[in-house]
């Protein structure tokens, strides 16, 4: 089942190369160089060897005791919020960034939206000496302040964008402009498995040592796999990292969870496989938020990482086929697992994590009282800090509850 | 008329093709007819009529803007048919971005191209790659689908994009998103060099070329025409609509002058250009 894209970039009918002919050519030589390094001994020492010293690899594979015991399953917790930066992202920006370095482009730019994707950008940008640019919607400028000075404090310029929803896919629309007039100097680094090929194929092998180490861990823990691998899908790389390496054990159930916002019925919200239909956007053929037209819907999650209309390619192409299942999770669910894992377990979770988190204490229920232990593995794909303004803003209407 | 047809007659008169483009929408519907019609006015040829889309990628600001306004206008693409089939005397071809076109079904779309007597379509994020379904559903309809050249389109892909073009090229003159340029940019004559001489290598009618992007002043126009069949004018009209067409009658007919005199001075470039 090993899903890998086609020629053409394709991962059934999903994925391929929308982009505009200005940047074809360096798309095909992106490509050509991501073959040939993604092959190559020397680079994957140099990568291994910043993924274990700079990074922080392997992360824990973490029993979570209190919240198994108050739930009736086993529930491991991957412990992504424990790589440098405080997120996965890092896997990615380091793969690309060297791949970038390795292809002679000594400018890099990104977007964010939770601005994890940034800091992991700026990060791997200075330790491989790349000047770095990131553009950021407005609004996520606003609810992110912590990380945007994070950015500015590693040497990465800011580049605020106003336009659209002021939101993730406007500050990939403005990256591609970027992209489209710089791109004899320029590598465009993607933060998820989204966007034109190679991108998905690209950042889901960048992101695969997170699948490949649970693996491992989790035999090594309970001396077997997991019933249940759940993670939070905003583009999808998260998921795509830690589900990969288990597509073709037919037997562990793999779980994506989107955003609910402030509920499916509102329309605010970001679940783009559970809700959304076909059709192109950045780059790809995908699942979208859209109206019949085709014009892009506004999104809508406090978690700014989840809040995208679209979705990487392969994992709607193994949503579809049925290898992957998904659910979502609504704000104030999410708010209630990031408190529970804060109060029971002591780890502040970001808030697109705790969205799986909440999934999984409610699967956990579900399969509880099972003859044996219902084993559950969930991708804490970030840490909390960022978050605790937007906790605190929504916290702070609720005197009541005592928190402020 | 066909697109190569127009192309050719213009040839006879000893005149390149004078393109203009305006979003559909911006600032309204009715606005947009009273504009096509004050550009028809002025002589231009080819009327590229912009179907917003809320993300175009390949837009800078102005565009982007227009688009913006349009949409929240209630621009649409049922509505957008209606406009464009009520603009007469003048060719007319649509530029959008692929998902509309899908979500209408490929089909669908070029049906109300033709009715609407739209003879091209240019969409910015269908590279030929990608192109095999919609030129399908183009084949045997006058509605020719338009590919772009770039200033970094390799040789192996002009080829490629050389076997599938019909109507003209878009020649795209720079690195970068659409928008005004103080001056125009030097990689037009050498690409233009460049893909005339593939085009010698090949037996085969020359398909014409058209340059856009950054062009927006008559002495620009006359540059390219000096080169190329065309010249294609776009954020230069946009932002004059953004500036001059205020909620009065009275600036609408001020504006509508200016978009007549406009058009005729960068039309007048095309003539005699050698
Ligand atoms: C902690 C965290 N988790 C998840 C995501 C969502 O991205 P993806 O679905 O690509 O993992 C983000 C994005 O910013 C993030 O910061």
């Amino acid at each position: 089942m090993l899903s890998k894209p086609d020629e053409h970039g394709k991962f059934g009918i999903f994925g391929g190369k929308f982009a505009p002919e200005v940047l074809m050519t360096t798309v095909e030589e992106l490509e050509a160089a991501y073959n040939t390094f993604s092959n190559d001994k020397g680079f994957r020492t140099e990568l291994d060897s910043l993924l274990s010293t700079y990074a922080g690899r392997p992360t824990a594979l973490y029993f979570a005791k209190n919240l198994s015991e108050m739930s009736g399953s086993k529930i491991y917790l991957k412990r992504e919020d424990l790589v440098h930066g405080g997120a996965h992202k890092l896997n990615n920006t380091l793969g690309q960034c060297l791949l970038a370095k390795h292809m002679g482009k000594r400018r890099i730019i990104a977007e964010t939206g939770a601005g994890q994707h940034g800091v992991a950008t700026a990060m791997a940008a200075a330790v491989l000496g790349l000047e770095c640019e990131i553009y950021m919607g407005t609004e996520d400028i606003e609810r992110q302040k912590l990380n945007v000075f994070r950015m500015k404090l590693l040497g990465a310029k800011v580049n605020p964008v106003d336009s659209g929803s002021k939101t993730l896919k406007d500050a990939i629309n403005e990256s591609i402009r970027d992209w489209v007039t710089n791109v004899e100097n320029t590598y465009y680094l993607i933060g998820s498995v989204v966007g034109m090929h190679p991108y998905p194929l690209m950042v889901r092998e960048f992101q695969r040592v997170i699948g490949k180490e649970t693996k491992v861990q989790i035999v090594d823990a309970e001396g077997r796999l997991p019933d249940t691998i759940i993670a939070c899908v905003g583009g999808g790389s998260n998921a795509m990292g830690i589900f990969y390496e288990f597509l073709d054990d037919a037997a562990v159930e793999l779980i994506g969870v989107e955003a609910a916002g402030k509920g499916i019925e509102t329309g605010e919200h970001g679940a783009s496989i559970c809700e959304g239909t076909d059709g192109v956007l950045h780059g790809m053929y995908s699942k979208l938020l859209q109206d019949a037209d085709g014009q892009i819907k506004q999104t809508y999650s406090f978690a700014p990482g989840l809040d995208y209309p679209g979705v990487g390619p392969e994992l709607a192409y193994l949503a579809e086929s049925g290898r992957v299942k998904m659910g979502s999770t609504t704000d104030e669910e999410t708010l209630n697992a990031f408190k529970i894992l804060s109060t029971k377990e002591g780890i502040i979770p970001a808030l697109e994590s705790a969205h799986a988190i909440h999934y999984a204490i409610e699967e956990a229920k579900r399969k509880s009282g099972t003859q044996r232990d219902h084993l559950i593995v969930v991708n804490l794909s970030g840490r909390g800090d960022k978050d605790i303004y937007t906790v605190a803003q929504v916290l702070g209407d609720r005197r009541e509850e005592g928190y402020v | 008329m066909t697109l190569e047809d127009k192309f050719k007659e213009l040839k006879a008169q000893n005149e390149k093709a004078f393109i203009g483009f305006i979003t559909a929408g911006h600032p309204s519907a009715e606005a947009t007819s009273e504009i096509a019609l004050a550009m028809i006015k002025g002589g231009v040829d080819i009327l590229e009529l912009g179907l917003p889309f809320s993300d175009p990628i390949a837009d800078g600001v102005t565009i982007q803007r227009a688009s913006e306004s349009s949409l929240s206008a209630g621009m649409n693409t049922d509505l957008y048919f209606e406009v464009a089939a009520g603009i007469k005397g003048v060719e007319k071809v649509c530029l959008t971005y692929y998902n509309l076109v899908l979500q209408r079904g490929l089909e669908q779309f070029v049906h109300d191209c033709e009715s609407a007597g739209i003879t091209g379509l240019i969409i910015p994020d269908l590279p030929v790659e990608e192109s095999k379904p919609l030129l399908k559903a183009c084949a045997g309809h006058e509605t020719d689908l338009v590919f772009i050249i770039a200033p970094t389109t390799t040789e192996k892909r002009m080829t490629k994009i050389l076997e599938l073009a019909s109507g003209f090229v878009y020649v795209v003159s720079l690195l970068g998103v659409t928008g005004e340029r103080a001056r125009l940019s030097d990689a037009v004559r050498p690409l233009i060099g460049k893909i005339k001489d593939l085009e010698l290598s090949r037996d085969r009618p020359q398909i014409p070329l058209a340059v856009g992007f950054g062009i927006s002043k008559p002495e620009h126009v006359r540059a390219v025409c000096a080169v190329a069949d065309g010249a294609i004018v776009g954020s230069a009209f946009i932002k004059m609509i953004e500036e001059r067409a205020g909620p009065e009658l009275g600036d609408r007919k001020a504006l509508l002058t200016e978009i007549e005199a406009f058009t005729m001075s960068l039309k007048q470039e095309t003539k005699n250009t050698r």
